[in-house]
């Protein structure tokens, strides 16, 4: 199927070229190949009960408390999924890091994965985890949404940003070299396949998410080449999506906009290059109270991964006091991924009225709660 | 009249003419960096007096510069500031005679050159490929102005929705990001290349140490992406970190660019002087600037070894509200006090800068991004009469 589709792209976007020389009725068929043809749609298949298979990173330090919390509210709410759980501790194979095959063919088997903190051993040689598994799965969009949460005051209220980050190459293309002694050069690849990829995603999940405009962050004005080719694909790829208003802003103000007020950002989807994405979606983070509130999803053409993005916190780890929400709220866009989200309003209502409620947060949201309760707390709402 | 490719040749020709001496300016530079250990003294260059008046660039720039200049001139003029303007209007927006705005952008290089003293608005640049290099990066670059600065505090009286931010983003202006190299390597396929070098981390990286020392700072922040960049930012962090042995009075960390922007909007209160690569810096000083009202009240400067070029902050050109007579001159004003300590002209910039904050602290007169509907004429009007009533 993968293979398929990936075949078909090119061939489609040949069609569209073509489009406005082609008869109505061809460009019709275009468009609507286009819309059954989504970006990484979710392909898994139910066991045997029925139900989902999910591989299940735990994670190192508060990640196996942080698993559990997940695993028993979605045990209370009856959702269809059966977790694997599986090991990635990395290993190195002909000198690179990579993690062990049966975790891949879990995932790859499975489609969808669910991530706890992983903690990348330094010193060692390795490269970070997350980014191994970014490049084994080919995870190429970043998706970071940023709700506030009531319970929780920070000096903004009512955020609710959308961030898209293409994950695979540009700033992060880890292509580097040593020119001479004391001279460093530094690549940021921007191609137009994975530009196409990642903006067409972004089209898709706005529509998806019922939002009605996608803005392209970009520095076209100082990389005219890099910066200017992602947005002219984006000026392309807009077409195909005559309902979604298109524009277009400078990192440096959207940078100033979003610090100052953060609400005109709410009907928007934000897509954007790898470096201006990780910034800016980790500000984003920090206007609705850092990274323990905020879920992320890595999707890629066959298999997608859902995470927790904050760190493993070693100091609390085994203790009982991590905060189990971004995980949570990772699973809640997981299950949505998987057309499972009558499953996720539910459970995402019980989480934000436990939160808003404000009787049973864990330290981090100057509560007092263990994980345990407040995993209880959330049950029972349900 | 020169056709569009061969301005630009020419204007190529004259950028390598002018290459030799700035490479022997730079290696100058190094050179006593080495030998003394502070930049930042032999940075301060004083340009000369003529008749009892320094002569300074002035580059209103495009957008609301030719306003908030005007409101320069007016105020320093009531103050019987001893500066002769000479005023060049570079501008970036495409349209006028061609090779207009490249003969304007030279001349400007040259003044500055001359009067070593600049005062700057921001130049627009287009985004269309065909479209110039920014002038704002041209113009650092050929005059070496290496170190930009921009002072982020909360001005008193101006609520916003942080408090006590008291921070300083010094960013190296040069290199890095900003390098200007690209190339395409087969068609869709585009590689932007970051340069960092030794010698550029040195220099910008002891200009914070100095900074810092001069202005009573208490600690140094380097910003870096080197868990992903492990050789450009790697060779970035590692200088700090080596620079940072020969100043052991100030407290050194180092933070990683995502988590530094996701502190300044939750806890900016944690921060002192940050330094950075180029494009890191363009990001914070805006996320910065938003904390405390935004790039109309943000002063900033570039300091190079023999020119210093006094700029808002946060650079943006507000074309969307030029000519409406509603910009807010206090970025400009405060970077024209700079210029007049940087001169040593104390007392001047003591009187406009306290009455520029008298204004803004009363409340009454503030202009639209302040929260209040003077425009921009009552505001400067506002001042000097404050300016008269301190006499």
């Amino acid at each position: 199927m993968f293979a398929l589709r990936t075949l078909a792209a090119p061939a489609q976007r040949q069609c569209v070229r073509a489009a406005p020389r082609a008869t109505v009725s061809f460009a019709r068929q275009a468009q609507r190949q286009y819309s059954q043809e989504r970006v990484a749609k979710f392909n898994g298949k139910k066991d045997a009960d029925g139900k989902f298979p999910v591989s299940l990173i735990e994670g190192d330090g508060i990640g196996p408390e942080i698993a559990v919390a997940v695993k028993d509210i979605f045990a209370a709410a009856k959702t269809p999924i059966t977790w694997e759980p599986i090991n990635v501790d990395p290993i190195l194979k002909d000198g690179k890091t990579a993690i062990p095959d049966a975790a891949i063919e879990s995932i790859k088997r499975n489609k969808i994965a669910l991530k706890g903190p992983l903690a990348t051993p330094i010193g060692k040689g390795h490269v970070s985890l997350n980014l191994t598994l970014r490049r084994t799965f080919n995870l190429f969009a970043n998706l970071r949404p940023c709700r506030s949460v009531a319970g929780f005051k920070t000096p903004y209220d009512n955020v609710d940003t959308v961030l898209i980050r293409e994950n695979t190459e540009g700033e992060y293309s880890g292509i580097e070299h040593v020119v001479v002694d004391g001279v460093v050069q530094s690549i940021k690849l921007i191609t137009r396949d994975a530009s196409e990829r990642v903006l067409r995603f972004a089209f898709q999940h706005a529509k998806s998410i019922g939002r009605t405009k996608v803005r392209v962050v970009h520095k076209a004005t100082i990389m005219k080449m890099s910066d200017g080719l992602f947005l002219s694909c984006a000026e392309q790829i807009a077409k195909e999506f005559p309902e979604i208003e298109f524009d277009a802003e400078l990192l440096d103000n959207t940078c100033l906009k979003m610090t100052t007020d953060p609400l005109p950002y709410n009907d928007k989807v934000l897509v954007m290059p790898n470096l201006y994405g990780d910034i800016l979606s980790d500000m984003c983070a920090g206007l609705i109270g850092g990274l323990g509130l905020t879920p992320s999803g890595n999707i890629g053409d066959e298999c997608s991964i859902f995470e927790a993005v904050h760190g493993s916190a070693p100091d609390i780890a085994g203790k009982g006091l991590a905060n189990p929400t971004a995980l949570l709220l990772s699973s809640m866009m997981m299950l949505r991924h998987m057309d499972l989200g009558q499953y996720a309003d539910r459970i995402e209502k019980a989480a934000f009225a436990t939160l808003a409620e404000g009787k049973a947060l864990t330290g981090d949201l100057g509560g007092k709660a263990s994980t345990q309760q407040f995993t209880e707390a959330i049950i029972n709402k349900l | 009249m020169l056709s569009r490719s061969s301005t630009r040749a020419a204007q190529r020709l004259l950028r390598t003419a002018v290459h030799p001496s700035q490479r022997i300016n730079a290696a100058r530079g190094f050179a006593s960096v080495v030998q003394d250990g502070t930049t930042l003294q032999s940075d301060l260059f004083k340009p000369t007096k003529y008749g009892g008046k320094y002569t300074v660039t002035l580059i209103p720039g495009d957008g609301i510069g030719a306003e908030v200049a005007e409101s320069v001139k007016t105020i320093f003029k009531a103050d019987n500031v001893p500066i002769t303007w000479e005023q060049i209007d570079v501008s970036g927006i495409e349209g006028g005679p061609s090779g207009r705005a490249e003969e304007a952008f030279n001349e400007a290089v040259a003044s500055l050159r001359r009067n070593k003293l600049g005062l700057k608005g921001i130049l627009h640049t287009p985004i269309s490929r065909s479209g110039h290099q920014s002038f704002n990066v041209a113009m650092r670059q050929e005059l070496d102005i290496y170190a930009s600065i921009s002072l982020i505090k909360n001005i008193p009286g101006l609520k916003t929705r942080h408090d006590n931010v008291d921070l300083c983003i010094i960013r190296e202006n040069t290199e890095g990001e900003y390098s200007g190299l690209e190339h395409q390597s087969v068609p869709g396929v585009v590689e932007s290349l970051k340069i960092i070098t030794r010698a550029k981390s040195e220099r910008i990286t002891k200009f914070a140490f100095s900074f810092a020392l001069a202005n009573n700072r208490k600690r140094v922040t380097c910003i870096h992406k080197a868990n992903i960049m492990k050789l450009a930012d790697g060779l970035f962090r590692g200088t700090f970190n080596r620079i940072a042995k020969d100043y052991p009075q100030l407290e050194c960390n180092d933070m990683i660019v995502d988590n530094a922007s996701m502190q300044c909007v939750s806890r900016p209160q944690q921060f002192d002087v940050m330094v950075m690569p180029n494009l890191y810096g363009g990001i914070l000083s805006n996320i910065a600037a938003a904390l405390v009202g935004g790039p109309g009240v943000v002063p900033g400067c570039n300091m190079g070894r023999d020119v210093a070029v006094f700029e808002p902050g946060c650079r943006h050109v507000g074309l969307d509200i030029q000519g409406k007579d509603q910009a807010n001159p206090t970025a400009m004003l405060l970077s024209g006090a700079m210029l007049l300590r940087h001169l040593g002209l104390d007392d001047h910039a003591n009187r406009i800068s306290n009455a520029v904050y008298d204004v803004i602290a009363k409340g009454n007169t503030r202009t639209r991004d302040m929260g209040g509907n003077a425009t921009n004429q009552d505001f400067t009007r506002a001042i000097l009469n404050s300016m008269e009533k301190a006499l």
